[in-house]
């Protein structure tokens, strides 16, 4: 780039930034798309795909990744509003219709940023306009591009002569490909990105004006409730239809295979209906015991993964001055939306539109489109936000049921799952038990590490062509996808961590090539996929938490047998500078005492303690450290975290205040995961299925702080971060009721019985020593 | 059997043809067009749904529309509009307390209801008070400082 260019960069950053902070505009998810595309020519090759200057000088921007509470939408319209130096007002934000946005696949694992903010998509789509749009000028004002200057969306050159945007452009086609060449705007540039704008949905939100996809009303809609089995496997004998002959507004009963829903002219009769219908249910099969649940986990056949595998690990164990030993288990968590999960669809015999909060809006019409046996470009499928999902809630299965009972009706229909439907049937956050051995030399480094991890699994995101993924396919007689084979075979090719199955403290050594964060060249790292008796898919940091809970509480032990400092002890086994960065401004932030773990001499009713645990989410995804500091109360078992230290380094930050809200709740979120949230069954059902029986932290709940440091090296790009900081709050509490009382704590989460188990294991093992 | 009921809500009279057993929250939604009351579990677990009676916080999806009577109803949207925001909804607003906001009238509500009947009440009073409020987004930091600064500006 030429000193000319990099100063035109800069220019248009002198410009006045405002923003709106009502935002109605950019609320509706009904806009035009760009003019004259056609939904099946959403190239997202083309510039015209992705973005459009109208007369009236608004930019309207296309995405396919869109905004659950998360920020997103703000975020990606202060993207285009800087790349095309226009005030922030003055972008508006489609976001997941298909009809109109690129298709994106899903809005999830940490991806929309890495996607839409670096050197692709919707950056580069905006970046290659705003370069058209200067060549568009210097034609026009007879003037080279290096004497132009742009202030919101005005092109002025020397001359002083100038030109819009829209004189350029408005409501035509730039008709360009995206160039893979046109220069983003330098960081050390920004005016509108990177700066803490309030989001955009605020507004509306605080004063109960924004519409969720529960508020979605279209003429003649009717509403539906759906009448899941009592249990999973449950088949449909009979369905009494005359059951509910007497509930008034009935509209139909509607039966396919096993789903069983009803249709009725309100919500009230819906649900009276739902409640009244009399199904006849074949029984399902009996569930595995929950007691002993983990112990039959590792005894089941099993399709095996190998991450990785120096193939020394047991001869190195031999020879170490100590080997350590211990199981960490995980249980089935919820997403638990605090709305359950709605959708409203309208199917008429050649077409069909369904407004959904699902993450997946092409992959909901591809599984819409083969339910109803429709060509999928007769569905679109339009997103509205729903109540937060965290992963793979209700979302998706309710606006299928909504497809099926409004085809069913040939009427629109509004499907509102009640609590037991979103709890009892959406896709859980996997159990998971992992398995770990490690030696220690006389000198306290690890010379080998050995872990192997037991996941259970069924079904996942239904993708374009699995409905059986998710419970509506499976009651249509869909197969769920099972855990795919393994060949436990050495793994070849460039070393991934898997989940973070793989501890940051592995070397990662492949053929040689060694991509692991860490230093430990005697490793392996083996998965086993198991069938699992309930509906698994992505939560949250999916696998990501469960493995990085097993993996940092276990460093923290193996440091404890060492007798050294968690910090200086996990930095001896780290290569990776920027999970070195996090670790040490944590500790710094924190300040840090060093010192080995647990504290000595203490006593008291309530005991005092820190912890740390670090991350490179996915290898290369983002990267934090969480120094806990907890309060245990040596009687109850009760764990109070009073303070948490994290540092983030996620790159050049979109918006400073949306990713401490992110960064916060991803913590808080975490913390009720360890302390409280645990799935529940009996030996038929899950029995966990509302708000008395599944645990949340309520807002009556004494919060600790937690305070932020943000690490951000020069020239990378940006990653993920809604995903990394709630990944080591687990292992980060559990590290510090370490500290405080000797204790350790394998069982997630950390009930007050199992820390007073834990307890007098430790008491009686120090009473042995 | 649908009755003629008679609402007020947010200041105006509605006269609507239900059920009388319908849940106050279905005709707030789907009568009124009201957005503020959500339903969230349908059993007054989390307060998605919650509206103010008589000073108090009411769970409308538990409530029969026909045990309303005169009683004026006032949901979130009834303190205060986008132009002109009650002053506690104004303290989210400069705090940004919240993700996907679905659970704030439960918070914001149940907040107000407390504040209007004890002005002086502590932290832990206040947190007390939203014992049965649940935000699964754990935006609970930014709330509270919410409430705290919306209390304190009340007090002088």
């Amino acid at each position: 780039m030429t000193q000319s260019r990099r100063d035109f960069l800069k220019s248009c950053g002198a410009m006045i930034v405002t923003f709106s902070s009502v935002s109605g505009g950019l609320l509706s998810a009904q806009g035009q798309g760009p003019f004259g595309t056609h939904p099946s020519h959403i190239d997202p090759s083309k510039l015209d795909s992705w973005l459009a200057v109208g007369n009236d000088g608004v930019i309207t921007a296309y995405t396919g990744k869109c905004d659950f509470g998360q920020g997103i939408l703000t975020a990606q319209s202060q993207l285009v509003a800087e790349e095309l130096c226009v005030r922030l007002a003055r972008v508006k934000l489609i976001q997941c219709d298909t009809s109109i946005c690129p298709d994106q696949g899903t809005t999830s694992g940490s991806q929309s940023t890495p996607t839409n903010f670096n050197s692709e998509n919707l950056a580069l789509a905006a970046a290659t306009a705003r370069e058209a749009m200067l060549n568009l000028a210097a034609k026009k004002l007879g003037e080279p591009v290096e004497n132009l200057t742009v202030a919101d969306g005005v092109i002025t050159g020397a001359s002083g002569r100038h030109v819009r945007y829209e004189d350029l452009i408005g409501n035509k086609h730039f008709d360009l490909p995206l160039n893979a060449k046109a220069k983003r705007r330098f960081p050390a540039d920004w005016t509108v990105l990177g700066k803490p704008i309030p989001s955009l949905d605020r507004t509306a939100l605080m004063t109960g004006q924004f519409e969720f996809v529960h508020h979605v009303r279209v003429p003649g809609l009717l509403h539906g409730r759906v009448v899941r089995p009592p249990e999973i496997g449950a088949t449909v004998v009979q369905v009494d239809e005359q059951s509910v002959r007497n509930v008034r507004g009935l509209v139909k009963v509607v039966v396919r295979k096993d789903f069983v829903g009803v249709v009725a002219e309100t919500q009230h009769q819906a649900t009276l209906a739902a409640r009244q219908l009399a199904v006849h249910w074949s029984p399902g099969p009996e569930l595995p015991p929950q007691k002993d649940f983990f112990d039959n986990l590792q005894k089941q056949p099993a399709h095996d993964t190998l991450s990785v595998n120096s193939q020394d690990v047991d001869a190195r164990l031999a020879d170490a001055s100590k080997v350590i030993r211990a199981r960490y288990t995980y249980p089935y968590q919820m997403h638990g939306s605090v709305g359950a999960s709605c959708a409203v669809a309208d199917v008429k015999p050649e077409s069909a539109t369904v407004w959904s909060a699902t993450q997946s809006a092409y992959p909901t019409r591809s599984i819409v489109a083969k339910l109803l046996n429709m060509a999928i470009d007769k569905v679109r499928v339009i997103y509205v936000r729903g109540s937060g999902c965290y992963g793979l809630n209700g979302a998706d299965a309710v606006s299928f049921d909504a497809a099926i009972l409004s085809h069913a009706v040939g009427k629109p229909v509004r499907l509102q799952f009640s609590r037991q439907d979103e709890m009892m049937w959406e896709n859980l956050g996997s159990a998971c038990a992992v398995q770990l051995r490690a030696g220690l030399s006389h000198d306290g480094r690890i010379v080998a590490w050995d872990r192997e991890d037991w996941v259970a699994s069924l079904g996942n995101r239904p993708g374009y062509d699995q409905p059986g993924n998710v419970i509506t396919g499976m009651l249509l007689g869909y197969e769920p996808e099972l855990p795919k084979p393994g060949s436990a075979k050495p793994p070849t090719g460039k070393f991934r961590n898997q989940s973070n199955t793989v501890p940051s403290y592995f070397a990662g050594c492949i053929a040689g090539n060694c991509g692991g964060d860490g230093t430990i060249r005697s490793e392996r790292a083996l998965t086993h996929n198991v069938r699992s008796p309930f509906f698994t898919g992505p939560l949250r940091s999916p696998l990501r938490i469960q493995n990085t809970f097993a993996n940092e509480c276990f460093m923290d032990e193996l440091c404890a047998h060492a007798m050294a400092d968690p910090v200086a002890f996990r930095l001896l086994h780290l290569q990776n500078s920027r999970v070195i960065g996090v670790l040490n401004a944590a500790a710094q932030a924190a300040k840090w005492e060093a010192r080995p773990s647990p504290k000595t001499a203490v006593s008291g009713r309530t005991l005092s303690g820190r912890g740390i645990a670090c991350v490179a989410y996915e290898g290369n995804n983002g990267y934090s450290a969480l120094v806990a500091e907890v309060d245990v109360d040596m009687e109850t078992g009760t764990v109070q975290p009073r303070r948490f230290v994290v540092a983030l380094d996620c790159g050049p930050i979109s918006n400073p205040d949306g990713l401490r809200n992110q960064i916060e709740g991803g913590i808080l979120q975490g913390m009720s995961r360890a302390l409280v949230e645990e799935v529940t069954w009996n030996n038929k059902r899950m029995t966990s299925v509302d708000w008395e029986t599944y645990n949340s932290l309520h807002l009556d709940y004494e919060m600790p702080t937690v305070e932020m440091v943000f690490v951000t090296p020069p020239d990378v790009p940006a990653t993920g971060a809604g995903e990394t900081a709630i990944t080591v709050t687990p292992a980060a509490i559990g590290n510090a009721v370490f500290d405080a009382t000797g204790a350790r704590l394998r069982e997630l989460p950390f009930s007050p019985q199992r820390v007073k188990a834990a307890l007098v294991e430790s008491a009686e093992r120090a009473g042995k020593l | 059997m649908r009755q003629k009921v008679t609402l007020n809500v947010n200041g105006q009279r509605h006269v609507v043809e239900v059920d009388p057993e319908t849940p106050l929250l279905f005709v707030l939604n789907d009568e009124l067009g009201l957005r503020g009351p959500r339903f969230g579990c349908g059993m007054a677990q989390c307060g998605a749904c919650t509206v103010i009676m008589r000073r108090q916080v009411v769970r409308s999806c538990v409530m029969p529309v026909s045990a309303v009577g005169q009683e004026e109803v006032t949901t979130l949207e009834g303190l205060g509009t986008p132009e002109n925001p009650h002053p506690i909804q104004q303290a989210f607003i400069d705090e940004g307390a919240a993700q996907c906001g679905f659970c704030l009238s439960g918070v914001i509500l149940t907040a107000k209801a407390v504040l209007d009947v004890k002005p002086d009440a502590s932290d832990q009073e206040i947190r007390d008070s939203l014992g049965g409020v649940l935000c699964r987004c754990f935006a609970h930091t930014r709330m509270l400082r919410a409430i705290r600064k919306y209390a304190e500006a009340k007090r002088t």
